[in-house]
């Protein structure tokens, strides 16, 4: 006897799909999240509604907070559309964390070059695209090798995080590199060079509100990626690959190309994530500060919660980033590190349960049985 | 000079030690897999595993021969906790084994549950309180060359040696591991065969996130007895690749395992012999190492013959009769 019919429930695959469940279940995930996170904080012996409820004003409700979520939110924009794009051709990018940190130092090593008489623009925009640059090379490292050796780019993508991080510890840390501030308390402390002004990002005020150019950025390239994937001959390659690969064959795309270009797509995305970060909020290289927020592996979660799809990245992306803003605010005994992760891996949890709800009707099997006999 | 100073001797003796925690994690990680199941969450798992021995190492008062097995017995339980959220998702509700994995190391991974309840345990502040020793075992550590490799290694190893005798006996010379492997080549055949395929998914998914807590107490009761957060530094992902370097066999992933041990202890011992190289370059080996490996085992003519279960990642879907 099989668990499943000892529970008495059983799976359906739906035929009809209702187009409300698309944006239901994933509200419905979230809040169902934030229950089971509250068991956590109760069986931890914390308050679940007065955490709730910091985190509400932290992140979005006091005066400033929305300002600060939209920071938090811009690197979760970018590393959400880095998985969003791969996850749908079936690539499993999992190294936007180290695509990120190259992304970074491509970003902040471009600005120092030009230093400071180089016009604003043309800095701003050589970041952008260094930092697209360097996260599209560091992800074509786990596409070829997917698209040449069949090799598992889970698994590469990972390993290239770490020695990303190393990468950018040594830079600052173990190594007179430019990256590092060698003169005053930086020949002390290990620290990076700042950015000179010209090169750090603007950031608009709409009222009392600060938007970073980063986060416009990223939702006019989420927009981008929408219409790619939905209005052009790329975007439907990739919808076939993701699909269905033999399909994709017969027909004369080559899988294997689809899959590098949309790594490197991938992981420019990541990339542009880790120059806006240095450009709009750290202004230097940090890679302590860099392997602490673990941006990329949250963009995972965002996608997944986004179902994929670039333009709800940008929303979702807001609303983890208030969690995330919140978390930095709050840090403390009363508001433990690591919440904000457990939280995050559950929204994840709660959002594949809510996919079954799109994907099958679940039956009653004790119910459909009794009837059976009493008919 | 005595022969076991020998660095090449060192060198083993720490493969040894460092490779113990990638056994444990590699076998539970093949066991799940050779059922059909593939569990990104070891990572998590781990850190699940280590910081649960090291709270209770460091809080239960007693004898350390009582509370080190209670430590372990901790982190089985908390590990396998884990894993059973992993298999009720993929398992019953039939969700991308890859995704839900992923989830289970970012709920319990470094920056989540796992630091959180350092944080709430405040584990940072001391070492764990019980460690697991050396062990000189049959009073043969003085042996010129193979006393310190095999005799002078913690209890959890000795332990990782008879898992892995006991986990060959039972995949290729038992009844119940023949079934596992026809559940992972073909669920249909084994559930026609009247095998339950859900059962034994669940139990392999379970008993491998045990063996995963196990693992992180090596980390947090041996190798890095003070907590630091995401101690384990990536070993979980590494022993995912371990199980596809060994063909989805326990022999050949203990000798991965400590291939893979020599490379992460090579900065420490090098290092306290004064051989300079740059530690941003050893510190990465472990990790350029397992792309190499698997990029060479993947485009191999022996992983094509002695590859993956051949059900592995599929979800079972039973046809109604």
């Amino acid at each position: 006897m099989s668990i499943t019919t000892r529970i008495g429930i059983r799976l359906e695959p739906r035929v009809d799909n209702p187009r409300w469940m698309t944006w239901a279940v994933p509200i419905g995930s979230f809040f169902a999240a934030l229950l089971v996170g509250a068991v956590v904080l109760v069986i931890t012996s914390q308050n679940p509604i007065s955490v709730y409820q910091r985190i509400l004003e932290r992140g979005f409700l006091d005066s400033g907070s929305l300002s600060g979520t939209f920071i938090s939110a811009t690197p979760l924009l970018f590393t959400g559309l880095c998985a969003a794009v791969a996850f749908r051709v079936g690539f499993f990018n999992i190294g936007g964390e180290g695509q990120f940190y190259v992304g970074a130092v491509f970003a902040s090593g471009i600005a120092l070059a030009l230093g400071a008489d180089a016009q604003s623009w043309i800095a701003v925009g050589a970041m952008v695209v260094a930092g697209s640059i360097g996260g599209a090379l560091w992800a074509f490292i786990p596409g070829i090798l997917r698209a040449r050796f069949r090799t598992n780019e889970i698994i590469t993508s990972l390993m290239l995080n770490y020695v990303a991080g190393i990468g950018a510890t040594y830079l600052i840390f173990e190594s007179d590199s430019f990256w590092r501030e060698l003169s005053g308390s930086g020949a002390v402390f290990p620290k990076g060079k700042i950015i000179p002004l010209t090169a750090q990002w603007p950031s608009y005020e709409i009222g009392t509100l600060v938007v970073p150019f980063g986060l416009l950025l990223g939702a006019v390239v989420a927009i981008w990626l929408h219409v790619l994937q939905r209005r052009t001959r790329f975007g439907y390659e990739m919808r076939v690959v993701g699909g269905a690969p033999s399909t994709a064959r017969y027909a004369g795309m080559r899988p294997s190309r689809v899959i590098v270009v949309v790594a490197m797509l991938s992981g420019a995305f990541a990339g542009l994530g880790g120059a806006a970060d240095v450009g709009n909020f750290r202004h230097v290289l940090d890679p302590k500060g860099l392997q602490q927020s673990g941006f990329g592996y949250a963009g995972i979660v965002v996608a997944a919660l986004a179902r994929l799809n670039p333009l709800a990245v940008v929303f979702v992306a807001i609303i983890l980033g208030g969690i995330t803003n919140a978390g930095y605010a709050l840090q403390g005994p009363d508001f433990p590190a690591g919440l904000v992760g457990t939280l995050q891996g559950l929204i994840l949890f709660c959002t594949l349960g809510g996919e079954v709800l799109v994907r099958y009707r679940i039956v009653n099997t004790r119910r459909t049985n009794r009837a059976a006999v009493a008919a | 000079m005595s022969m076991n100073d020998n660095l090449f001797v060192i060198i083993l003796a720490s493969a040894i030690f460092y490779g113990t925690p990638l056994v444990f994690a590699a076998l539970g990680e093949l066991l799940a897999e050779r059922s059909g199941v593939i569990n990104l969450g070891v990572e998590g798992m781990m850190l699940l595993g280590a910081v649960c021995a090291a709270m209770v190492a460091s809080n239960v008062d007693g004898p350390a021969a009582l509370v080190l097995p209670l430590a372990l017995l901790a982190a089985m339980i908390a590990a396998a906790f884990g894993a059973l959220i992993h298999a009720f998702l993929v398992i019953t509700l039939r969700v991308n084994q890859i995704i839900s994995g992923l989830a289970l190391t970012i709920f319990a991974g470094a920056a989540g549950l796992s630091s959180y309840l350092a944080n709430i345990w405040e584990l940072g502040r001391n070492p764990a309180m019980n460690q697991f020793g050396r062990m000189d075992l049959f009073g043969l550590k003085g042996v010129p060359v193979l006393g310190p490799i095999l005799f002078d290694q913690t209890l959890l190893t000795y332990l990782s040696w008879a898992l892995v005798a006991a986990a060959l006996v039972y995949l290729f010379r038992t009844r119940m591991g023949m079934h596992l492997r026809s559940v992972g080549e073909s669920p249909q055949t084994a559930d026609s065969v009247g095998i339950s395929v859900v059962r034994y998914r669940y139990w392999h998914v379970i008993v491998g996130g045990m063996l995963a807590g196990i693992a992180g107490a090596c980390y947090s009761l041996t190798i890095v007895p003070t907590w630091a957060n995401g101690l384990t530094s990536g070993a979980g992902w590494i022993a995912l690749a371990l199980v596809i370097f060994g063909f989805w066999r326990p022999d050949l992933t203990l000798v991965g395992a400590y291939l893979f041990g020599a490379l992460s202890s090579l900065s420490f011992t090098l290092q306290a012999r004064g051989i300079d190289v740059p530690s941003a370059l050893l510190n990465a080996l472990p990790y350029v190492a397992t792309i190499v490996v698997l990029v060479l085992v993947s485009n191999s003519r022996i992983s094509r013959r002695l590859g993956s279960p051949a059900a592995l990642g599929k979800p079972y879907e039973r046809e109604e009769r």
